[in-house]
């Protein structure tokens, strides 16, 4: 029996999902710019306390995690159905590097008492205070969309291993892909605004 | 329909469109040596949306989709700057 397939609508779907979460994320960078423009100096020094190196290798480990997944789809519509996989083991290679990278960067911030609600950071001034509230909050969100990527990425490689995701059908490849490349665009603008603008 | 036809794009391009967001990051790591005072943000903010703008076509496949998805992007990003532009207008000219 042919079961009715509409892929299009399942695209269409997914974006409308996307957009909910840009508007989400775009809260969050309304009020950086508010209090940016309001407190520019503390938001300027705090910036200096995160380590632009361990943000360059994660930017670059995003980027390329990205590619692989798009890579992945050509390799399922060839029915390159090895390469498929190995492109997104790539990507689940590069999401455990960025875990972690963030996991020594969040734990240094940590172990010096650098935390929300912590008493060094109820004592520091009110802009820095702002900075790097939003800073766990705004990284943190992220790495949570991270991770939900990585488990939905292993969900697709399994189905593509098993042959449920194939040329024929791989509507849920594309999406998984939509999500995981929507968690790069949101490190592209979070990188230079929290690491670099220093 | 002609449009359920779908595209299967070459490897060589997403290697391609890696090499230039990769090379847009150099560029904004770059800046960030130079000072360039008020401009900094705005320069950061620019390559960032140039970024956005080759994932979004490329990776995210906009290009080859039906237009209407380039439609709904455009309208909620519009939506967003407008929302971004009322706020200071509010907050500047308090």
């Amino acid at each position: 029996m042919e079961m009715h397939r509409d892929d299009l609508g399942a695209k269409l779907g997914m974006w409308i999902f996307i957009f909910t979460e840009i508007l989400l994320f775009g809260g969050l960078f309304l009020v950086y710019a508010v209090m940016r423009s309001h407190y520019s100096d503390e938001f300027h020094q705090a910036a200096h306390q995160l380590n632009a190196f361990i943000g360059t290798v994660n930017t670059v480990a995003l980027l390329l995690s990205s590619a692989t997944v798009a890579m992945s789809i050509t390799a399922v519509q060839k029915g390159e159905k090895r390469k498929a996989v190995l492109f997104i083991l790539i990507t689940l290679i590069c999401a455990g590097i960025f875990l972690f990278n963030k996991y020594f960067e969040w734990g240094h911030k940590f172990s010096i008492g650098l935390y929300p609600g912590s008493d060094m950071m109820v004592g520091l001034k009110h802009g820095y205070i702002l900075f790097f509230s939003l800073y766990f909050f705004m990284t943190g969100l992220h790495v949570f969309h991270l991770i939900v990527g990585s488990i939905i990425l292993t969900i697709i490689m399994v189905k593509i291993q098993t042959g449920s995701i194939n040329a024929e059908k791989y509507v849920l490849l594309e999406n998984g892909g939509l999500y995981w490349h929507l968690v790069d665009l949101i490190w592209i603008f979070l990188f230079p605004l929290l690491y670099l603008i220093t | 329909m002609e449009h359920t036809e779908t595209h299967i794009t070459d490897y060589r391009v997403y290697g391609w469109v890696l090499l230039a967001l990769l090379i847009f990051t150099t560029i904004t790591i770059t800046v960030t040596w130079i000072d360039l005072s008020a401009l900094t943000v705005m320069v950061a903010l620019i390559i960032a949306s140039i970024k956005s703008f080759i994932v979004l076509r490329y990776f995210m496949h906009l290009k080859f989709e039906s237009k209407l998805f380039t439609v709904f992007v455009v309208m909620v990003l519009s939506i967003y700057v407008l929302v971004i532009a009322l706020t200071f207008f509010d907050y500047l000219l308090r």
